[in-house]
């Protein structure tokens, strides 16, 4: 009886399910895809948008280096695929290696002076006194002033004839530099003005960064007998260590690819002097009369692979660090 | 309350996101349909594009109502768009490849070869234009292999400016500066009052090039040979001044503009430089002489201005209007008031002599203009970019001492070489 009752009404219960089972499937069916097609949706802009503004430019900036695109097969599209042939006669072209080392000098002094000088300052700033606020406002200047402002600005300043600096420099008796004519002297003259520039970002982040160790640390560190010194080195450096790893990060990447500064105050010269991989690549594609759109892309990717190298060694960095 | 404001706050975002989304589709639209209504346009009315490289002349300028002007009296209309120089070959170039050009295109001298190598221009075979009574040196920029593609506007070139009170201090007279050595000898007496000598531009792009090429040609030399005695000789001169402080290192990096607010400053005793400056010039009192040759003469100096050309359209129906409205723009008094405004000089010799009378303190720059060469000529064409390019890159690396002229210039030989035969 039990057992028979059972039977029927696992039966009913099956039963039940068999005869729910087929409309109920196709609505939930239907249900889950237009759950998907909603979640395609809100997708869909996202993706047309990567699509458009990186997927499509990449794209073509990667076949403008891969063929050989002369003025006339630009115009009619059908430029002959050309290989590396571009990236060979670029990386064999003498001004690549001035290029390079430019770019590896301008942007490792470059994130060396403003990391270390945004760190000091964020830690002076962090002991609030009196018109700190107002001093760490004005530290931001040269964040909110238009690059092709200040850019022109040092140029006017570091004139040869004309310049502050050098009127300054013979005030006290030391001989003028001609800070942007001169090729030892050009990079240098666009590093200060980029240093400048970039200091206040480092400011802002490391000091976010600061805000966000808990006072007590250095409460407890005092206490055990610390000075400012080792609470620095021992406490701050070392908390700030992923904010650190991200700015410098950024830091490259802006640097790297640093154009207006460069081109306002030397236009890469005197000669190649101040040419960065960024403003051959401009000079290539639009710095004559006679556009080579191909060799411009070339150093343009090189640029990109750089950044991208720099990029995965962060993240492997950060890996590291979050697994011990 | 919140939540309903939040909602509309949401809406709205909504509504400018759509709104940005239509306004890009737009615009993308709009550039399309132009083209279409351009090369449908036929003989009998219609919108004609037009590009010009002057955006200082805004539409109610006398420059923009010539060309309405114009147009109308070809029977279109005529929708003008105003490029950066610089700008307006990237977008010409641009608008090639999409086959939306305009229907008439004012682009730089240089230029024509370059976009006529691609394809781009229709010659005057093509589209029924006159070159009549156009002075040769000054047509020759538009002429490649025998094919003429485009009329000139008008022309300008280089002079050296002087200061006529330094060179009283200084006790030079203006008509002893004959060649290289007399100006030489003038620039060390006016070093030698305390003033400061002569300023140009040697800057790292086009504008170095085309400051550069009075003293190159002036001592013989020629683009197709770069690293000629000749050619090293016109180096060496501009690198002598430099270093005996006859002209301050800042020319290194001295664009046209910069160098002329030097010698603004009145302590220059020469400045290099364009017809474009002789209103300023005439203001601060400055003269003109031609700039000498080596041994004596004028030296041949750059053409300078622009051309008008008709692209190629897929409606070829639509040339003979566009002919209609460039000699309407390019002849008779038309053209003298319209270089007079541009600071050109007429590039016929009726124009010529209708702006002199009108204005005699022209005439040395008329005869500056009657003995300037074409930078693409002697069938240089698009080989000029890119000697051009080693050539502002040599004349750097001598200003600044990082190669001597003769290395500097050996040097840019084989990379144009190599360049070209690529």
């Amino acid at each position: 009886m039990t057992a028979e009752r059972f039977k029927t009404r696992s039966a009913v219960r099956h039963g039940d399910g068999a005869a729910q089972s087929a409309p109920s499937r196709a609505r939930r069916a239907r249900a889950r895809r237009r759950a998907q097609l909603t979640a395609w949706g809100f997708i869909a802009p996202v993706l047309a948008y990567l699509g458009i503004f990186y997927a499509y430019p990449l794209y073509r900036n990667i076949d403008l280096s891969l063929r050989s695109y002369t003025l006339s097969s630009f115009i009619t599209g059908d430029a002959p695929f050309a290989g590396l042939s571009n990236y060979i006669s670029v990386v064999h072209s003498p001004t690549f290696a001035p290029a390079l080392v430019n770019t590896a000098i301008f942007t490792f002094v470059s994130i060396a002076f403003q990391f270390a000088i945004g760190l000091a300052l964020a830690v002076f700033f962090f002991k609030t006194f009196r018109l700190s606020g107002i001093l760490r406002a004005l530290f931001l200047v040269p964040w909110l002033l238009p690059l092709l402002v200040s850019a022109s600005t040092w140029s006017w300043m570091l004139n040869s004839d004309s310049g502050i600096v050098n009127s300054f420099l013979q005030a006290v008796g030391l001989q003028p530099i001609d800070w942007l004519t001169s090729p030892k002297w050009a990079l240098v003259a666009v590093l200060i003005a980029n240093i400048w520039i970039g200091i206040p970002f480092n400011l802002v982040i490391m000091y976010s960064g600061l805000q966000s160790i808990s006072p007590d640390i250095f409460e407890a560190a005092a206490i055990d007998g610390a000075n400012g010194w080792q609470r620095f080195w021992r406490i701050t450096f070392p908390l700030l260590r992923p904010v650190s790893a991200i700015t410098l990060l950024l830091g490259l990447v802006y640097t790297l690819k640093v154009f207006d500064i460069i081109w306002i105050m030397t236009r890469g010269g005197p000669a190649t002097a101040s040419t960065t991989l960024a403003i051959w690549s401009y000079q290539l594609g639009f710095g004559s009369l006679l556009p080579d759109f191909s060799s411009a892309a070339t150093v343009g990717n090189v640029l990109i692979l750089i950044a991208v190298v720099f990029a995965l060694v962060y993240i492997r960095a950060r890996s590291r660090l979050e697994t011990t | 309350m919140t939540v309903h404001r939040s909602r509309k706050a949401r809406t709205i975002g909504a509504a400018l996101l759509a709104v940005g989304a239509m306004a890009a589709t737009l615009t993308a639209c709009s550039s399309g349909s132009g083209s279409s209504s351009a090369s449908t346009a036929s003989a009998s009315g219609g919108t004609y594009t037009f590009w010009d490289p002057y955006p200082q002349y805004t539409a109610s300028s006398p420059w923009a109502q010539l060309v309405s002007k114009c147009g109308t009296e070809a029977g279109v209309t005529v929708k003008r768009t105003a490029y950066d120089t610089t700008a307006l070959t990237t977008q010409a170039l641009l608008a090639g490849q999409q086959g939306n050009s305009p229907n008439i295109l004012l682009i730089d001298n240089p230029v024509v070869s370059t976009l006529a190598s691609a394809g781009l221009l229709t010659t005057t075979a093509q589209n029924g234009l006159s070159t009549g009574t156009i002075a040769p040196n000054i047509l020759d920029a538009g002429v490649i292999s025998g094919k003429t593609y485009g009329v000139p506007i008008g022309a300008n070139t280089l002079a050296l400016y002087y200061n006529p009170k330094i060179l009283a201090a200084a006790k030079v007279s203006p008509s002893s500066i004959t060649s290289w050595a007399t100006l030489t000898a003038a620039l060390a007496k006016v070093k030698a009052i305390g003033k400061k000598g002569i300023t140009f531009s040697g800057i790292n792009t086009e504008e170095g090039s085309f400051q550069f090429l009075p003293w190159f040609w002036g001592a013989g030399a020629s683009l197709t040979n770069v690293d000629s005695p000749q050619a090293i000789a016109a180096l060496t001169l501009w690198t002598t001044w430099i270093k005996d402080g006859y002209a301050p290192n800042s020319v290194i990096q001295d664009t046209q503009t910069t160098s002329w607010q030097e010698f603004q400053t009145g302590q220059f005793a020469f400045g290099e430089n364009g017809t474009w400056q002789k209103t300023l010039a005439a203001q601060m009192g400055a003269k003109v002489i031609a700039i000498p040759g080596e041994n004596g003469g004028s030296a041949p100096v750059p053409t300078g201005g622009e051309f008008f050309t008709i692209p190629v359209q897929k409606n070829t129906a639509s040339y003979a209007t566009s002919a209609k409205i460039v000699s309407c723009l390019s002849s008779g008094s038309n053209i003298v008031t319209t270089d007079n405004t541009l600071n050109y000089i007429v590039p016929t010799q009726a124009g010529q002599q209708a702006q002199v009378s009108a204005d005699p303190s022209l005439s040395s720059w008329v005869s500056a203009v009657g003995v300037a060469k074409a930078r693409t000529g002697d069938n240089l064409g698009t080989k000029y970019p890119i000697i051009s390019q080693q050539l502002w890159t040599a004349v750097q690396k001598a200003e600044s001492g990082a190669a001597t002229p003769a290395g500097a210039l050996a040097a840019a030989q084989s990379a144009a070489t190599a360049a070209i035969n690529k």
